[in-house]
């Protein structure tokens, strides 16, 4: 195996109604690097995860995961390396109850009945949802049904995990707790999110897109702070590097 | 609107009673799902004017109940909801044939009256039992039952993902007319022009969602085939349960049982 694990370069696409998401992305992505993917409403964060999980086929240029160029016959092996998770856990939760779901993967990769339990408990464990396994998904709160989600993927123990917005609609220790596990997690990581505290917390790297394109890719602590790139990729410094709103206020009040 | 989601509550209600620890749960599925089938042929399988040889048929609507411990309220609550279409079918019969058939004191029943009662009951015994099925079994186990006892993988896999997204569908026409009233405050009920476009936009929003949710499904590997992973075993209780509904559907079918016991209790009181 290279040890480049992740391949884009040249990537277009173009949607049927002629809207064109993605003008030309190029960037690498090394084993056990975690990488955040910003950008504003639009930016094209979306199309590019669906083109790594091979939802969507390059229009012009390559993809490649691993030691496998995506092409609609690599996508067995792309989706043994690849694992997504997606916004919205209710698309990815389609099995009665949460064990069958996180078992779903593992079967559909022909593993004998142990190893599906073993790693179902593995995973379940990670997340700390192993209490959750025999609860049917669509009565889990949402914090739950995110955790459930991240397993089902686990299962499938991907090389390079590809995480769309996970922290949204998480209350703020649900919040915590997914930053907490992200930062455990060995995975080679891609974080598409709003969520630049969090970028912050887990990703040493960021890539920025503004109108299908990789505006900047380059340290977190540094894009994240560079006032000028995040305007014009219509975007903000994330809270943690803001300005203190209080302390500001006592600076100007007059002595 | 409210009622939107407590009806979605209430039609998961039955489903959740299999969780429970009960005689009749604890029966393999493929077990109660095959003696329901073999039920609703037999109860099907009798003519239009045979309602008293119907009769000994709800000896297995009563008896797996209790051993399920299924409150009978929630159970007639959904055979109420259904009845519409089989009193639909029913009303009609009386009026297509007046023959009389027999009278009892002043009243005089004719064919079509006994016609549609048999409609009537037919509907009431085989709808009671498959109630009774979801509710001692739940919905996922009848599918995977289903599957496992040859029903084509796609039609259970349909089956399975309706029921899974119902809820989230309805959910979803729940929100849809809620924002609804709330921006209509004098008319809370979408008028028949407004509910054609919510509905145009709840096939749109649940199309997309299909779409995503199939791309889930292929990015874990999905290849038409959802895996049954559940592994039940058939026992000897099994197979006596499974036993003891088919010779009470034999004995129904063969003999007329409520003729038998008349002749005998006649001949008895002679």
């Amino acid at each position: 195996m290279s040890h480049h694990l992740v391949v884009v370069s040249d990537l277009r696409f173009a949607y049927a109604d002629g809207t064109s998401a993605l003008r030309g992305i190029d960037f690498t992505l090394h084993h056990g690097e975690s990488v955040g993917l910003v950008g504003a409403n639009g930016a094209g964060k979306s199309t590019l995860l669906l083109h790594l999980a091979g939802a969507l086929m390059p229009a012009h240029g390559t993809v490649r995961i691993g030691d496998w160029p995506v092409t609609p016959k690599t996508l067995p092996q792309v989706r043994r390396s690849l694992g997504m998770v997606f916004q919205d856990p209710d698309d990815q939760l389609f099995m009665p109850t949460v064990e069958d779901d996180v078992a779903f993967g593992p079967e559909n990769l022909g593993f004998p009945p142990e190893e599906i339990e073993s790693r179902v408990v593995a995973s379940l464990e990670r997340v700390g949802a192993l209490h959750l396994r025999r609860r049917t998904p669509h009565r889990l709160s949402g914090g739950e049904k995110r955790a459930v989600a991240i397993a089902g993927v686990l299962a499938m123990s991907p090389d390079v995990l590809v995480m769309d917005e996970p922290s949204s609609n998480l209350d703020p220790r649900a919040r915590r707790r997914l930053i907490e596990q992200l930062k455990a997690f060995e995975h080679t990581k891609i974080i598409a999110t709003h969520d630049l505290d969090l970028v912050l917390d887990v990703c040493a790297r960021t890539i920025v897109l503004a109108e299908g394109r990789v505006a900047a890719d380059g340290p977190t602590a540094q894009l994240l702070a560079d006032d000028a790139l995040l305007s014009a990729s219509g975007l903000e410094r994330p809270l943690r590097l803001q300005g203190c709103p209080r302390c500001a206020a006592r600076s100007a009040a007059p002595s | 609107m409210g009622h939107i989601e407590s009806s979605l509550a209430r039609l998961g209600r039955l489903d959740e009673m299999a969780a429970r620890d009960t005689p009749a749960s604890r029966l393999d599925p493929r077990a109660k799902v095959a003696a329901t089938l073999a039920f609703v042929v037999v109860v099907a399988s009798f003519g239009r004017l045979d309602l008293g040889r119907l009769a000994p048929l709800a000896v297995f609507p009563l008896v797996l109940a209790p051993l399920g411990d299924v409150p009978w309220r929630p159970v007639l609550a959904r055979l109420a909801l259904a009845s519409p279409f089989a009193l639909g079918i029913a009303a009609f019969e009386p009026f297509l044939d007046r023959a009389p058939v027999a009278t009892l004191g002043a009243v005089t029943l004719s064919r079509g009256e006994l016609a549609a009662m048999v409609i009537l009951a037919k509907f009431a015994l085989s709808l009671c039992a498959a109630l009774l099925l979801v509710a001692t079994t739940g919905f996922d186990a009848v599918c995977l039952a289903l599957a496992k006892l040859g029903a084509p993988r796609v039609v259970v896999a349909q089956l399975s993902l309706t029921y899974r997204y119902l809820f989230v569908l309805g959910e979803e026409a729940g929100r849809m007319v809620r924002a609804h009233g709330l921006r209509a405050p004098d008319a809370p009920r979408p008028t028949l022009r407004r509910a054609g476009s919510l509905l145009g936009h709840l096939l749109l929003r649940a199309t997309t969602r299909a779409e995503r949710i199939h791309t889930a499904m292929r990015a874990r590997g999905f290849d038409g085939r959802l895996p049954m992973r559940r592994r039940w075993s058939f026992g000897r209780l099994d197979a006596l349960f499974v036993g003891a509904v088919l010779l009470l559907l034999f004995a129904a079918r063969a003999f007329d049982l409520p003729g038998l016991v008349d002749a005998a209790l006649s001949g008895a009181l002679r």
